[in-house]
């Protein structure tokens, strides 16, 4: 039998502003695995993530996370979510803002620390936040997540904006939070981070349009890589209709 | 509601206003450089000082809550910060308890400035003990704060955030005694002006002013405004949402 998924989707429909955003999407998760949620601007990335960590309005379906309904009193200590935009406290500094969010969880400040340092922003520790660049702001945020050392860790667009080096060694990171048991979801824009992924989500319009690992989805649309197999995909789906 | 939280929120919110030398500065010195003006304006009539300099003392920290409330929570609803907190095991009323804690420190700073320099130098005189006229000040801007926390959910902007001074906070001030004496207005006026929770601080200062003991009057005024605050707090943590479209 495989493990009970760490987050499980059942039906999710949510509308924005009276329209219709997720049109029914189900999806399993299984724990201790990176999952990739990839769809162009506009598709409900965001939504779908809000939806999974609780702060998303539903109108119908399930979304279960670890055993419990998404955003429920327990699961507060166990998902940290990392918004698109990073959602820091500009007047203040890297180190306050980390040891805040690790304070919130009863970590201590040499944990905040170490957070800040494997984003790569131990030089940047006592600048404001307000003062920083756009991709030191987003490891900021990335920080105040890693810290708590989440069972689910739901990340959106982590990676915009960062150079090659960066990206590279935040992904590592991602992996050996999936080997040490934790379940990842990570929303993108880039397709070669799709390939560091154990499962790919292809939303468009509001439906996931495959659901399954990298290697089956170039074999199943016989392309050699992701980008031509997601456009091999929107282009069958736009023949057949 | 844990106070472990509330307490590091109430320490994050002081240190994002520490980190603001300026507002630190405008905060301390404006109110007592204000009334010292008025001392000035008022200078043949002390008696007139000592009602108008006493409702400022109150005013103030009224205004001052009223505002960086409003504008603190209405960044962190568009800054993405709440609904990161709402995320974490900080509850609505860890965060409302966390703004009193640390707006009401910075409140209590402010007035200790402004009473000082009003009581000690401008010869400010109540008959009442000023310990009292402290725990008014006190209450009432924590009424501000609750009113700033409540409107902040009315507005997406700033500059909207602003403009609710002039309709949340300026009647009360011209209606609660300041400008003229609520007993001389007309008769509807003073219906209103009874409405209204500024009105009961500045009874209870009023109250304070003629009797050398605290009277029972006093701890009734002050328990009009107390009940206000509860009510715009529970209001504005009303407003706090969890879920949002
Ligand atoms: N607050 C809102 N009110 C109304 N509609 C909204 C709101 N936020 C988003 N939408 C709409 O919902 C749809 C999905 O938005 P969402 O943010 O989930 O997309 P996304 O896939 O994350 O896009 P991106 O890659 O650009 O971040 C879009 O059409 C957007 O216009
Ligand atoms: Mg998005």
């Amino acid at each position: 039998m495989p493990p009970a998924p760490a987050i499980a989707v059942a039906d999710l429909v949510v509308d924005r502003g009276k329209k219709p955003v997720l049109k029914s999407v189900s999806t399993e998760i299984a724990p201790g695995t990176v999952t990739g949620l990839l769809g162009p601007s506009g598709s409900g990335k965001t939504t779908f993530i809000r939806a999974v960590v609780g702060t998303q309005k539903v109108k119908g379906g399930t979304v279960t996370v670890l055993g419990e309904p998404a955003g429920a009193k327990p699961l507060r200590g166990r998902v940290a979510y990392v918004t698109q935009d990073a959602s820091i406290y500009r007047d203040l500094s890297v180190k306050a803002n980390v040891a805040y969010f690790a304070a919130l969880y009863g970590r201590d400040r040499h944990e905040a620390m170490r957070a800040i340092e494997r984003v790569g922003m131990g030089d940047h520790a006592d600048k404001l936040a307000g003062n920083l660049s756009g991709g030191q702001k987003t490891r900021t945020s990335l920080a105040c997540a890693l810290v708590i050392e989440p069972e689910v860790l739901v990340l959106d667009e982590p990676t915009v904006g960062l150079d090659p080096v960066i990206r590279e060694e935040l992904w590592d990171q991602f992996r050996a939070l999936a080997a040490g048991g934790a379940t990842l979801l990570v929303s993108s824009h880039v397709m070669d981070e799709a390939d560091r992924c154990d499962r790919l989500l292809l939303l468009r319009e509001g439906q996931f349009i495959a659901d399954d690992t990298p290697a089956a989805l170039r074999e199943s649309t016989g392309t050699a890589n992701l980008e031509a197999a997601f456009l091999h995909l929107i282009r069958e789906l736009e023949g057949a209709r | 509601m844990s106070l472990r939280i509330t307490f590091i929120t109430a320490g994050r919110i002081l240190r994002q206003l520490l980190n603001d030398h300026r507002t630190v500065g405008l905060i301390l010195a404006v109110p007592a450089l204000i009334i010292a003006l008025i001392s000035a304006i008022m200078d043949d009539a002390p008696q007139v000082f000592d009602k108008t300099g006493l409702i400022l003392l109150a005013a103030f920290p009224f205004m001052l809550m009223f505002m960086i409330t409003s504008i603190t929570l209405l960044r962190e609803r568009t800054g993405g910060t709440l609904e990161r907190l709402m995320t974490t095991p900080t509850g609505k009323l860890d965060l409302v308890v966390g703004y009193a804690l640390a707006f009401g420190t910075a409140a209590a700073a402010q007035t200790a400035v402004a009473a000082g320099v009003a009581f000690l130098w401008l010869g400010l005189d109540t008959a009442g003990p000023t310990w009292a006229v402290f725990l008014i000040c006190i209450v009432t801007s924590l009424f501000g704060m609750a009113l700033g926390l409540f409107v902040s959910a009315f507005a997406t902007t700033e500059f909207q955030a602003i403009q609710f001074m002039p309709v949340f906070v300026v009647p009360q001030l011209f209606l609660c005694g300041l400008i003229w004496p609520a007993d001389q207005m007309a008769g509807w006026l003073q219906g209103v002006s009874d409405a209204l929770p500024l009105t009961y601080a500045v009874k209870a200062l009023a109250e304070v002013q003629a009797h050398t003991e605290v009277t029972s009057d006093m701890w009734a005024d002050l328990a009009v405004v107390l009940g206000a605050v509860v009510v715009a707090t529970v209001l504005g943590a009303a407003t706090l949402r969890r879920r949002t479209d």
